[in-house]
């Protein structure tokens, strides 16, 4: 007992380091869309991947780790969350998901918020979640501000590249925070990003200012193109209006989020060049903008050739990133299903590894087990996407992780719920 | 038809026990109808089937290897191994490598009440204009034409489910139970002679909703109170009810919300109460006993793993999610060993959606806590953790005489699955409703697509 304190503390204290590791003997996903290598091996040292794969070669002085009968993957990209961001919907005390009542909008930084002691963190990244891209919801207009990359590690510096990406909503959730309406929103869209543009023209000082000079020089680099903008839309319309936006600025990096409605416009998508970040297994028309819903979005998207992630966003069971390694195998579920569209074994395991990182050009750095990646490795004790696979050791940028959380402590006081010698309070 | 049977009870000579009274005795529970809005649901028609070489969970516990269901009549007529005899005319299913299973059962779901499209017209889930509701029922809210009913069947293998009122109000009305067969009315889809249920809600959602208009209750302590207060009036109802239904005499003044809660006073009335917290479960038992009435199950039950002995000693149900956690305060204890727990420890449990993606995947979601169970060092097998959506929730719903289980003489409600219904993998290839074959994987026509979706973009799309 007291040495699992200890170890608590130790965590929270100073991060454990980046080790030399060898995990052998085990089946290898690399996340780039292969299929599984069985018997490979993978090697990280000073916090990055050496080498994955069949005939790696065991460096003299590494940590060996015996992962035969296991599975090997790098960890899950988790590409739409609100992780670090609030211990729970229903507890408004602790949420800095949007601020309707500032002044500002697109000029808010997440990465200022993230809190990487919260309860989720923990859970989440024992279900295998390594790294998360944190986006904010629209506040007082339809931009949401800059969304953070953050890693899941036990440790005070979670923020992995603070500013990352702009997030705008452009379909119904836009509509009231733009002035109520689609037109509204690009109206509004294109003083905003005219102000980023040539902000010495822009109006910021007067009474009648749409947007503030902060705001404006948050859009800058959207404009410029150097920093991704992420448009949340559903509608197949929507997307068609949205992906126009190319031809005033051809420069804007567009992702897609949502895009419910896709497959309807998939061609388009692709020529377009734009990424997607899909809801993985929407099949309900739960708004009229997704009429057109099918869980088959993201095998046709794929098909036509869009680079496709999936998130969890958009269903309503709980945000939990631990769904998507769920999410991922359903979609090869429906490759048995005559007349779906679903995807590979390998090309599943992209969309919640490789695909969100290259959605926003970070696949250099993560989402795959490839030679220069960090190491974000999890094994896992089966089939990282099957229901029944959990995973037995975690590692981000290197350092090994627990595989520990508050559930797991409440599991070990509850296994029997009945008090004995003393109160539950004192067990642990 | 109660009342033409009461009626025809007193006409017949039932002889009235007060000569001074201004109307005869009618009866126990037979003062008034309780069946205004009867069932209309008519089985399809199906064909004698045989599905042979399948692994079967029967849904109460049970497995047999290289098995064979038969239906017939709209029944399960028999099931067995392989020795069991195919009846000569009977359609055969190849079953190798495939599980047959008794349908889906969900006892939490809000399909037509809250349905797809979520706009505010369609909106009618919760009648939140005052914290005690136990008038509504949610049969009259339900719109027989939502999407969802489609999904929970293709994609879930959900044959029967509870639709419930919403928990913004401590007594949130009356449940029904449905057969996921699209009809006209929402008459057209009621299980026939499955007791209603009553909604019950503790904790944050009432002292949320009232507490935010500046009205009882807004503290916990609030919402046992008005609980309180409203049984006793319950109880007085159900006096003046039982003086004159054994007595006769005045016909007391009737009152909805209160025929709904005599209802449950006279154990014709299911109780299920959304709870989260351990602590409020054991006060919601103690109200029961001291006002007489049965909990039959507390559903988003999050904490139930923490009172396991006590729920088992109450013959108190938990229905719960698999691994829900987090997103309000009363959900932050949440484990993914809830489920599994509560069977070790010998209670009452089950999986339930309350959602309209999470009902197209409730056999994923026993797998999940299963896992975690068996992680956690509990011996439970595949074929136990299916009663979790079989045979426990018809317990619950008061239906496990009828379907829930293949037995023989049950309701012919069954799924074939295209592979292990506890991996990922898998989906429903067929789905049976009291025999008759309304959803086959292969076959588009059997694919049902609502009035909304008609002419729309999508229609009739794998969905």
């Amino acid at each position: 007992m007291k040495r699992l304190l200890l170890a608590a503390t130790a965590l929270i204290a100073a991060p454990l380091s980046a080790e030399t590791v060898a995990i052998t003997g085990g089946t290898v996903a690399i996340g780039d869309g292969s299929q599984p290598i069985k018997g490979g091996t993978v090697v990280i040292a000073n916090g990055r991947v050496v080498a994955a794969g069949a005939g790696v070669a065991v460096p003299a002085g590494a940590r060996v780790v015996d992962a035969t009968g296991k599975w090997v993957s790098p960890g899950i990209v988790a590409g739409v969350s609100t992780l670090g961001l609030m211990e729970g919907y229903g507890m408004s005390e602790t949420n800095d998901l949007s601020a309707d009542k500032s002044p500002f909008s697109a000029a808010l930084d997440m990465s200022t918020a993230i809190n990487p002691t919260g309860q989720r963190i923990g859970v989440e990244r024992a279900a295998g979640i390594t790294r998360a891209f944190v986006i904010p919801s629209a506040g007082n207009t339809m931009f949401g501000g800059q969304g953070a990359v953050i890693d899941l590690g036990a440790d005070m510096d979670p923020v992995t590249r603070p500013r990352a990406f702009q997030y705008v909503e452009l379909g119904e959730d836009g509509m009231g925070p733009a002035g109520g309406s689609r037109p509204a929103a690009y109206a509004l869209l294109k003083v905003a990003l005219g102000a980023a543009a040539n902000p010495a023209s822009a109006d910021f000082a007067s009474k009648d200012a749409l947007i503030t000079r902060q705001d404006a020089e948050a859009l800058a680099p959207v404009v410029r193109g150097t920093q991704p903008l992420l448009v949340h839309v559903e509608r197949a319309a929507d997307i068609r209006s949205v992906l126009a936006l190319k031809k005033q600025y051809p420069a804007i990096k567009l992702v897609l989020v949502g895009a419910t409605e896709g497959w309807m416009v998939a061609g388009e998508i692709a020529a377009a060049g734009v990424p997607v970040i899909a809801a993985a297994l929407l099949d309900l028309p739960e708004k009229f903008e997704s009429i057109a819903a099918t869980q088959s979005n993201v095998g046709r998207l794929a098909k036509a050739g869009v680079t496709v992630a999936i998130s969890n966003a958009d269903i309503s069971e709980g945000p939990y990133e631990s769904y998507l390694a769920q999410y991922a195998g359903n979609l090869v579920a429906l490759t048995k299903i005559p007349g779906a569209q679903g995807l590979d074994w390998g090309a599943a395991f992209a969309t919640i590894t490789s695909k969100p990182a290259a959605a926003i050009g970070m696949d250099g750095e993560i989402g795959s087990l490839r030679p220069g990646r960090r190491a974000d490795v999890v094994v896992w004790d089966g089939d990282p996407l099957e229901l029944s696979s959990a995973p037995t050791a975690i590692f981000i940028d290197g350092v090994a992780q627990p595989t520990t959380s508050r559930q797991t402590r409440l599991r070990d006081r509850y296994l029997d719920p009945v008090e004995k010698g003393l109160p539950k309070a004192y067990e642990r | 038809m109660a009342v033409a049977l009461a009626l025809t009870a007193c006409t017949g000579g039932a002889a009235p026990k007060s000569a001074s009274s201004d109307a005869p005795a009618p009866g126990k529970g037979k003062g008034f109808d309780h069946d205004p809005f009867p069932s209309t649901y008519r089985a399809y028609p199906g064909v004698p089937t045989a599905i042979v070489h399948a692994t079967v969970y029967d849904g109460e516990g049970g497995r047999i290897e290289d098995g064979t269901v038969l239906l017939a009549d709209g029944r399960v007529t028999a099931v067995g191994g392989p020795d069991l005899a195919v009846p000569a005319g009977a359609t055969v299913v190849d079953g190798t490598g495939k599980w047959v299973t008794p349908g889906v059962i969900d006892v939490h779901s809000h399909l037509g009440d809250y349905p797809s499209p979520a706009v505010k017209a369609l909106s009618d889930g919760n009648e939140a204009t005052a914290p005690v509701t136990a008038q509504v029922w949610a049969e009259h809210s339900v719109w027989p034409q939502d999407p969802g009913f489609s999904r929970a069947l293709a994609n879930g293998g959900v044959t029967t489910l509870q639709i419930l009122p919403g928990s913004a109000n401590l007594f949130g009305g009356r449940s029904v139970t449905l057969k996921n067969v699209y009809a006209r009315t929402v008459q057209g889809m009621k299980f026939p002679g499955a007791p209603y249920g009553l909604k019950m809600a503790c904790g944050e959602n009432p002292k949320r909703v009232y507490g935010g208009k500046n009205r009882e209750p807004s503290t916990r302590m609030g919402n046992v109170a008005v609980d309180r207060q409203t049984w006793m009036k319950a109880a007085e109802y159900k006096r003046k009810w039982d003086k004159y239904e054994e007595k006769g005499g005045e016909i007391p003044a009737r009152d909805v919300a209160m025929d709904t809660l005599m209802g449950v006073l006279n154990g014709e009335i299911l109780v299920h109460n959304h709870c989260y917290r351990a602590d409020e479960m054991a006060i919601v038992l103690d109200m029961a006993k001291e006002f007489g009435y049965k909990v039959t199950a507390f559903h988003h039950a999050v904490e139930a793993y923490k009172i396991a002995d006590l729920l088992k000693a109450n013959g108190t149900c938990a229905a719960v999610w698999a691994d829900w956690y987090g997103f309000k305060m009363e959900s932050y204890d949440g484990i993914r060993e809830n489920l599994a727990i509560l069977h070790n420890a010998g209670a009452c449990v089950m999986i339930h959606s309350d959602d309209q993606n999470g009902i197209q995947r409730l056999n994923q979601e026993v797998a999940k806590a299963l896992a975690a169970g068996r992680r956690a060092g509990f011996t439970i097998s595949d074929e136990q953790a299916w009663t979790w959506l079989a045979i426990a929730p018809a317990r619950a719903l008061g239906i496990a005489d009828r379907t829930g289980s293949l037995k023989p003489g049950k309701m012919g409600d069954v799924v074939l699955w295209n592979g292990n219904p506890l991996s990922v993998y898998t989906r429903p290839e067929k789905v049976w409703v009291d025999g008759a074959m309304l959803y086959d994987a292969n076959n588009p026509k059997l694919r049902p697509v609502s009035d909304f979706e008609l002419g729309q973009p999508g229609e009739g799309d794998v969905k």
